[in-house]
């Protein structure tokens, strides 16, 4: 399609311009990006609503506030991060300007995802904005209302040149992934995540891929069984499961099985009431396809709660599900949705096999008060990110790069690391044409002296503390002018 | 001999068995692999003469020694880089522990080139094993001495269950591909560096591709044109130019020319003499294949110094071209040769426009005594690495990134 060839062909040129270089232009656009957010506040609520049934109070928790979060620090630090960063010299490059300069890679391609539509197409928007790229942005088609909205504001808000907006499914992303970007961000599933990362080998475009998985979450014997039914049924039930973060199912002590059961009941109660269909905190699936998916899964285990369903209004109640066998389909694939399997293990090593038997999780979550044992649940298995004792909240820390490993993703983003991510940090050494006798030790014709010179020159010591370095650096400067004064040539 | 399916699983449970974990482990390993640069320097010397005739000068430089102090910064540096790094906390979080912590990602693959046999392929290796993966290395069949040693002696050295040689070809390297890793690693050109990267979409595996380009070389009127010379001369025929970051072409004014040339002139003679291929310290092309694509290209623009080959020897003298056009052949590919080819600029904006408008090179160089005029091209164009007034240094320092261009 030649639509796509022209959108990237402006993106490309607006870059070429060199518009956004400037670290006041790119301040510029995160501030109107700001005013889109609380200019529109209501409409993208109600955007929200219409695809996932999101109430206003988590499209503040859950769309807005995090986005304004990033912004406030992307504008605090942008000048820090934008700054060249000097690295440690060696004894040839003493008298040298040696320091890694970010630059912007070019013209980026970020794919959202239908379940958090807002966060995760202009989160990734921000630091790709920030660190002075042109952007293409296909928000999901699966979340309609909110991709129309992005498509209609972004133009308003935003160069229209430098930050395009594509609408469109599977056509128009295939048609999209043919062209030349110089980074790709996509988030969605592993199976689409390959087919990115094919597309993108063909202009060896670099990829940054947040994919899923089955996050695991193991539950002690010794805990606060209140506290932690509470906060897991918190990170499942929210956005009625649709979190790629989502404590996906659970490992627990067999001694405390029946107790989290009951827990759990009670807490879906406190958190939905009687019956969550009614309850205006209760989101919905995002569309009959997903509710057929997740409802297969049912099949071969035991429904200890909830249950019902309602596939006309996309309903599925917050279901807890037990005797679940590991092989069963619903231990097969990422629920993304309110069933919460329950599993038991007889103890913490039973568990961390059972977790390593399995695809690296985007996320593992332990409970636990033993922080000897949350040690070797962290050293004895691998994960994008953790949380101890809680879920979902590494997410909100800007300081923690977000991202998978193995099966869940490649790479990371949120606060620095979004804007590395989509930087090229390019290494820089600038010398001056002086000091050329040093340099001659390395012109050919060589010498066995020549060679010695060498390696004095650069050989590194094993195991030379901090103040050796010193020495070593001034017997170095000592050396290169020993060589001056013996003329070697 | 084990298949490539049953190295990989030996590693991968050797891996999961976790014995790559502790960092006492990792240090063995990499103490292993100095004594094994240590003991075995003169045999190394000796493949790299055989595959590349390349001089006992530059291969102690260029390949051991850059190898040794790769293995000591990873040794001197490696419980600071294994501790968690600590991280700033937001309000809802001030009374919890944040951090990030490092973790091997499993089993690495690592596919090296035949110029650096030694070096390109080790030093990757050697932070893969630092961080404590284990790895398959898959040196150059182009190298095939080096390949060879490299086979034998690893296993003498280090951990069976966690480190495997495999060598081979084309056939070898698409059987390995087909497996599962967790991270692969590959230093080559880019048309295969494409192909790894296909193979590992179908795994999810992650890649850093080490490949190349044509790296410009700007020559401003205010530098040191002798200096100059010599700094660009080194890096062009150094390993007969076989240097994924050497300068592939000069762009400067004709006045610039005009010193420039006699000056690389007078700098060959004093590197390799009156007759080049008498010299010890030149090497050779690696192979008829590469001899005849270079050989072609000595027919873009005019030969200033040097374009006699000699075929059964596979050499090519030091070779100046000038009058070359943007259109010429030797200007469509990455030479990967000892030919220099200088293009005419009237300008410093020609020159950056000229460089804009070809693929992002690994390496930049400008030479030049006025900083703003090195500031200008760094700010106006982009490359893996920049260096100015010299060549190839950037490369020197361990705490800069080489980071590399995608294409």
């Amino acid at each position: 399609m030649d639509q796509m060839k022209n959108t990237v062909g402006k993106a490309r040129a607006a870059f070429n311009s060199r518009k956004a270089c400037s670290l006041e232009f790119r301040k510029q656009q995160l501030q109107a990006l700001r005013r889109l957010l609380t200019e529109n506040e209501d409409r993208i609520a109600d955007a929200l609503h219409k695809d996932l049934n999101k109430n206003k109070l988590d499209t503040q928790v859950f769309e807005i506030i995090g986005l304004e979060g990033e912004i406030a620090l992307l504008l605090e630090k942008l000048t820090e991060w934008a700054a060249p960063r000097p690295v440690e010299r060696n004894l040839l490059t003493l008298m040298d300007e040696v320091y890694i300069q970010p630059e912007p890679l070019g013209v980026v391609l970020i794919i959202g995802a239908w379940n958090y539509p807002f966060v995760l197409s202009l989160q990734p928007l921000l630091g790709a904005i920030a660190a002075g790229n042109a952007v293409v942005l296909k928000p999901s088609e699966v979340s309609e209302n909110s991709a129309a909205l992005i498509k209609e504001l972004i133009p308003k808000y935003l160069d229209k040149d430098l930050y395009q907006v594509v609408c469109g499914g599977v056509a128009e992303t295939t048609e999209l992934l043919k062209e030349k970007f110089d980074h790709i961000m996509y988030t969605g599933n592993s199976t689409v995540g390959k087919i990115v990362m094919e597309a993108a080998a063909k202009h060896l475009t670099p990829v940054t891929l947040e994919l899923g998985g089955k996050s695991p979450c193991y539950i002690d014997k010794n805990v606060d069984i209140d506290t932690v039914c509470r906060r897991i049924a918190w990170g499942k039930f929210t956005n009625c499961g649709q979190t790629c973060i989502a404590p996906d199912y659970i490992l627990c002590d067999k001694s405390i099985h029946e107790k989290v059961i009951e827990r759990l009941k009670e807490t879906i109660k406190e958190f939905y009431g009687e019956d969550p269909k009614k309850s205006p905190d209760y989101c919905r699936i995002i569309n009959t396809h997903h509710v057929k998916r997740i409802l297969s899964l049912l099949e071969g285990s035991k429904v200890a709660y909830g249950g019902q369903y309602d596939e006309a209004s996309c309903y599925i109640a917050p279901t807890i599900l037990t005797d679940v066998s590991p092989t069963s389909k619903v231990m097969k694939e990422e629920i993304f949705g309110p069933l919460l399997p329950i599993l038991t293990v007889n103890n913490v090593d039973e568990a961390i096999q059972f977790i390593n038997q399995r695809d690296k999780p985007l996320a593992l979550y332990a409970f636990c008060h033993d922080k000897k044992v949350l040690k070797k649940i962290v050293a004895e298995t691998s994960s994008g990110g953790v949380t101890a004792n809680d879920t979902m909240i590494h997410f909100t820390i800007s300081t923690l790069p977000f991202g998978g490993v193995g099966n869940s993703g490649m790479g990371a983003y949120h606060g620095k690391f979004s804007f590395d991510t989509f930087s090229h940090h390019r290494a820089c050494l600038i010398k001056s044409l002086k000091m050329e006798t040093v340099n001659k030790v390395r012109y050919p014709p060589g010498s066995p002296e020549k060679v010695k010179w060498i390696k004095r020159l650069i050989t590194k010591q094993v195991n030379f503390g901090k103040l050796g370095l010193v020495f070593i650096g001034l017997l170095g400067a000592l050396l290169a002018v020993l060589m001056k004064v013996l003329l070697l040539h | 001999m084990s298949s490539t399916k049953e190295v990989a699983a030996r590693l991968r449970e050797a891996f999961n068995s976790g014995k790559t974990r502790t960092a006492e482990f990792r240090l063995k390993q990499l103490k292993a692999m100095l004594n094994l640069m240590k003991e075995n320097e003169g045999a190394l010397l000796e493949a790299l003469k055989k595959d590349l005739r390349k001089p006992n000068f530059e291969s102690i430089i260029s390949e051991v020694l850059f190898t040794k102090n790769e293995i000591v910064c990873a040794i001197n540096n490696l419980t600071e880089w294994m501790k968690p790094e600590y991280v700033e906390k937001t309000l809802v979080t001030k009374l919890d522990t944040c951090f990030i912590k490092k973790e091997p990602f499993g089993v690495a693959l690592i596919i090296g080139p035949w110029n650096y046999p030694i070096q390109l392929v080790l030093t990757p290796f050697i932070g893969a094993v630092a961080a404590g993966n284990c790895a398959i290395l898959k040196p150059s069949e182009v190298s095939p001495n080096s390949s060879q040693l490299l086979s034998e002696l690893l296993p003498k050295y280090l951990d069976k269950d966690c480190f495997a040689v495999v060598c081979g070809g084309v056939k070898e390297t698409t059987e390995l591909l087909e497996e599962k890793f967790d991270y692969i690693f590959f230093t080559g050109g880019t048309h295969v560096g494409k192909i790894i990267m296909t193979a590992a979409a179908k795994h999810l595996t992650p890649v850093s591709l080490e490949l190349g380009g044509k790296n410009p070389c700007y020559v401003d009127k205010s530098c040191d044109i002798n200096n100059t010379a010599h700094r660009i001369a080194w890096a062009r025929f150094l390993n007969m130019g076989q240097t994924c970051i050497a300068p592939d072409y000069v762009l400067c004014t004709k006045a610039v020319r005009e010193e420039l040339v006699p000056a690389l002139i007078n700098c060959l003679e004093e590197f390799y003499g009156k007759n080049p291929q008498e010299s010890e310290d030149l090497g050779r092309i690696i192979n008829e294949k590469h001899f005849n694509r270079l050989k072609a290209l000595l027919s873009s623009g005019k030969v200033a110094v040097g374009g006699q080959t000699d075929e059964k020897d596979k050499y090519i003298a030091p070779t100046v071209l000038v009058d070359v056009k943007e259109t010429d052949p030797v200007m469509q590919e990455e030479i990967f040769g000892p030919i220099l080819p200088i293009v005419d600029v009237e300008n410093i904006d020609e020159a950056i426009a000229f460089m804009n408008r070809h693929e992002k090179p690994l390496a930049l160089y400008v030479y030049s005594a006025d900083n703003k005029v090195v500031k200008d091209v760094l700010e106006r164009t982009s490359s893996g690495g920049f260096c100015s007034n010299d060549c190839i240094m950037q490369m020197t320092l361990f705490f800069l990134a080489f980071w590399r261009s995608w294409r």
